[in-house]
């Protein structure tokens, strides 16, 4: 699904403060393959998410995404595949819009945005039914402005508007870093279940280490620009969370 | 009672304007500058026009194209040139300056004689109230049709392009295309403001245009305090609140000059009500904090 050839990215390059992020990194994630990524601040996870979702360009090397060479593709046309969860809940979520207009915004991912008017009985009807499965009771207020919602809740939603479009691959930056421990939890499980029911493939950076130990099929560590470990579903499931607490020290 | 009338004419002139900035500073968060200069650009090309007696079909048509032209500049400057969008706007509206007496020929153009809006269509004998009851149909004709675009799936796009530029890009939306096609918008309308301001006023004058960006920036101050206080949320209700504000910002300047202050001090008045609204909310809270 996502292959990487070969990437490096230096940031300030030929400056007093040139960074490199990431350092000949080379990787493969395959179809519903649900990666979690950690290492220290700095190791260069974000950076690697950036590259593939193309927020950032890499120096240099190669991304193909479904097969297609995606390296100079704009981030907003990479949106056909990628669905994102950013690591602050306003930022995925447009807050003078309500509800209902983000949602339908999401459903559009990966089409054109038309010159008609697409909110319908149908569509509200749709959205609501999603919504009810969060159970926050939130079904009734879809004419709501998302900024009158609290973190969690817009989490718990962006995290719903990435299946409102044909996805593929989701992002998910440090999802419930800006949470309460109760909101992270439910936020973590609806990504769980979301990527098994849309069968997708995943990638998501954490710093929490027990949350790294319960959920996804891979687990890959950075460490100073460069992969220091990636276990596989079963090594992983071999490997206790005291041995990755060992890793960090 | 004429002379309020006509400024109520005079707000609904300005409306298109103001409906213009709403939509570069509310829905786009942008501060656009080049209002100023577009909205002298519309009745610069209707002056131009009408005096060459071209239907107004036309003259309506090439004022509203010509500005959005200026307002695509800007943005065009801004998104891919990455220059702040302040003095991307500045540097067009200077630059309109030039142009826009390059079209006028002189720096006064008046029109005597020649046909207008206000003199093609007859609803009522009496002037004033056939002259509103013109300005009203363009400004309702305007509020349905934004209200419209507004509500489309491209419209919710652009309202989410002003909140947060990465979600737009991550829900696949090219956010520099966006800008400027919201500020083409946003300057088309200002310059139909241009062109009905010029047929109003029977003249059209280089320097009409110097400052005009704060009336329509009060106008949606004052909109926009009216809807906090109203907790207003439909799109339709906020644009008939832009109207509200133009309306009562030259209600406001009228009284100041009916109560016989020197018309060399009105952009001096302009300024200050403009920084009244700004400051109300910090001033209140200072008030509050005071008793």
């Amino acid at each position: 699904m996502i292959s990487l050839d070969n990437i490096s990215k230096v940031f300030n390059k030929g400056e007093v403060n040139e960074v490199t992020a990431l350092k000949n990194i080379s990787l493969t994630i395959n179809k519903e393959d649900y990666v979690v990524i950690v290492g220290a601040n700095g190791s260069g996870k974000t950076t690697l998410l950036n590259i593939i979702s193309g927020a950032e360009r890499s120096s240099s090397g190669k991304v193909m995404i479904n097969g297609e060479d995606a390296t100079r593709f704009a981030e907003y046309k990479r949106s056909k595949w990628i669905a994102r969860v950013f690591q602050n809940p306003y930022t995925g979520t447009a807050s003078d819009l309500t509800i209902l207009d983000n949602f339908r915004l999401a459903a559009l991912r990966t089409q054109s945005k038309k010159l008609s008017i697409g909110i319908n009985a149908s569509f509200k009807k749709k959205v609501q039914d999603m919504i009810a499965k969060l159970g926050m009771g939130l079904e009734n207020k879809i004419d709501q402005l998302m900024g009158s919602l609290s973190g969690g809740q817009r989490q718990a939603l962006t995290m719903l508007m990435s299946v409102m479009d044909d996805a593929k691959i989701l992002l998910l930056d440090e999802p419930t870093a800006a949470l309460d421990p109760k909101s992270a939890a439910s936020v973590l499980e609806l990504a769980n279940q979301l990527i098994k029911e849309y069968h997708l493939t995943a990638l998501c950076i954490t710093h929490n280490l027990k949350d790294a130990h319960q959920y996804g099929t891979r687990l890959i560590q950075f460490k100073e620009g460069n992969i220091l470990r990636d276990l596989d579903e079963e090594q992983k499931s071999n490997t206790s969370l005291q041995d990755m607490f060992g890793w960090f020290e | 009672m004429d002379f309020y009338l006509q400024a109520l004419q005079f707000s609904l002139c300005l409306g298109t304007m103001c409906m213009g900035v709403f939509i570069s500073m509310k829905i786009f968060n942008i501060p656009d500058i080049t209002t100023d200069g577009s909205y002298t650009l519309g009745a610069a090309v209707t002056a131009v026009l009408l005096s060459h007696h071209y239907p107004l079909i036309y003259v309506v048509l090439a004022s509203m194209i010509m500005g959005s032209l200026a307002g695509a500049l800007t943005a065009i400057i801004h998104t891919q040139l990455k220059i702040d969008a302040l003095l991307s706007g500045i540097l067009v509206m200077t630059g309109l300056y030039s142009v826009n007496l390059i079209i006028l020929g002189r720096s006064n153009v008046p029109l005597i004689g020649t046909s207008s809006v206000f003199s093609q269509l007859h609803f009522f004998s009496n002037e004033i109230y056939n002259n509103l009851i013109i300005g009203l149909l363009f400004i309702v004709a305007l509020v349905l049709i934004l209200t419209y675009i507004l509500k489309t799936d491209f419209g919710i796009a652009m309202r989410a392009t002003g909140n947060s530029e990465t979600m737009t890009k991550s829900l696949g939306i090219n956010n520099n295309k966006m800008k400027i096609i919201g500020l083409a918008m946003a300057n088309a309308l200002t310059a139909l403001s241009g062109f009905l301001v010029a047929q109003y006023q029977s003249f059209t004058d280089i320097n009409m245009g110097i400052g005009i960006v704060i009336v329509g920036l009060g106008s949606v101050l004052i909109a926009n305090a009216l809807k906090t206080w109203f907790n207003i949320k439909s799109i339709i209700s906020q644009l008939i609140l832009v109207i509200f504000g133009s309306l009562i910002f030259q209600m406001v300047l009228a009284v100041t000059l009916a109560s016989g202050v020197d018309p060399n001090l009105l952009k001096l008045v302009t300024a200050l009500f403009v920084l009244l609204i700004v400051a109300l909310p910090r001033l209140s809270s200072i008030l509050k904090k005071n008793k």
